[in-house]
């Protein structure tokens, strides 16, 4: 038999906090997109072991749907990164205070 | 709580050695390249650092028997989002070092760190102390036996085929308004528009 499925959900956390540090603490806008890419990896990764653990091919079809929702999600984020970026010339998101009061 | 986790382990029988030794290099992997995107200070490092937790996961997959997501996660992530990351990286010329001690937030890194810290851990006590329970087992048909491209193709088709056509509504509303926000405004000033090739004019009209 092959691993159980606490281990592969216990990395699934520890993934998904190293990518929530990142997310919370780069200012890099690039970065931090990257790091959002980490905890939707973590998920995809509980996703396919509840799947193997529940014997439901529904986990599977729905770390299918979370891959297309991230490539959406990356394409319209870059381009709102390059919009902000021939504006303002950074991507710091601590410069991006424009709707300050 | 390893050993609960071990306890887990056991459960599903025993382990043999070749998947102990193949899931602890990829879970060593995942968590060099994860560790790696958040503590790089060049976003090119942070993106072939991404890459390589991606093909980590993409191991733990196959381990798991979802090979035809293990393929997917190479191509799309590995093959299309990193590469888009990187293009975007050296288009807009932020491919240079960052520093970053500094930190305009005070108390902001060990604040995040112990909330995340605090958050996991609850995370991993609750996967100890509650049981995973389906109402209905096996909605979309078993994993068991048959390949796995076989399943999840006929489950897509079937089951979920709103959910799949939507996400082609999704992929083109993603693929629009990338084209109108990364596209220059429209009203550029006389001197911008001399530097323009008559080529790049005509693209914008049709866009």
């Amino acid at each position: 038999m092959s691993i159980g499925p606490g281990w592969y959900l216990g990395l699934s956390t520890v993934l998904f906090a190293i990518g929530a540090i990142g997310v919370l603490v780069r200012r890099n806008v690039l970065i931090m997109f990257m790091c959002v890419e980490l905890m939707l990896n973590a998920a995809n990764l509980a996703f396919v072991t509840f799947a193997r653990t529940l014997h439901d091919i529904g986990g599977q079809v729905l770390v299918f749907f979370v891959l297309v929702v991230a490539a959406a999600e990356v394409v319209v984020g870059l381009g709102i990164v390059v919009a902000i970026f021939r504006r303002r010339a950074s991507a710091n998101a601590d410069d991006l205070h424009l709707m300050k009061g | 709580m390893t050993a609960a986790l071990l306890t887990l382990a056991a459960s599903s029988g025993h382990p043999t050695i070749p998947d102990i030794g193949v899931f602890a290099v990829a879970a060593a992997i995942i968590i060099a390249g994860a560790v790696g995107v958040v503590v790089a200070r060049n976003p090119v490092h942070s993106a072939l650092m991404l890459v390589m937790t991606l093909f980590g996961v993409a191991v733990m997959f196959v381990l798991q028997r979802a090979d035809f997501l293990a393929a997917v996660q190479v191509i799309v992530y590995a093959g299309a989002i990193v590469v888009l990351f990187l293009f975007v990286i050296m288009f807009l010329g932020v491919d240079r070092e960052e520093d970053i001690r500094s930190e305009p937030l005070r108390g902001q890194r060990p604040l995040a760190l112990a909330l995340v810290v605090l958050s996991a851990t609850g995370l991993l006590l609750l996967g100890q102390v509650s049981k995973w329970t389906t109402g209905q087992p096996s909605v979309a048909g078993s994993d068991t036996g048959a390949p796995n491209v076989n399943l999840l193709g006929k489950s897509l088709y079937t089951t979920y085929l709103f959910p799949f056509e939507a996400t082609s509504a999704l992929l083109i509303i993603a693929v629009v308004g990338a084209v109108v926000l990364a596209r220059r405004p429209p009203a550029v000033s006389s001197d911008e528009a001399v530097d323009q090739t008559p080529g790049a004019e005509d693209a914008e009209v049709d866009a």
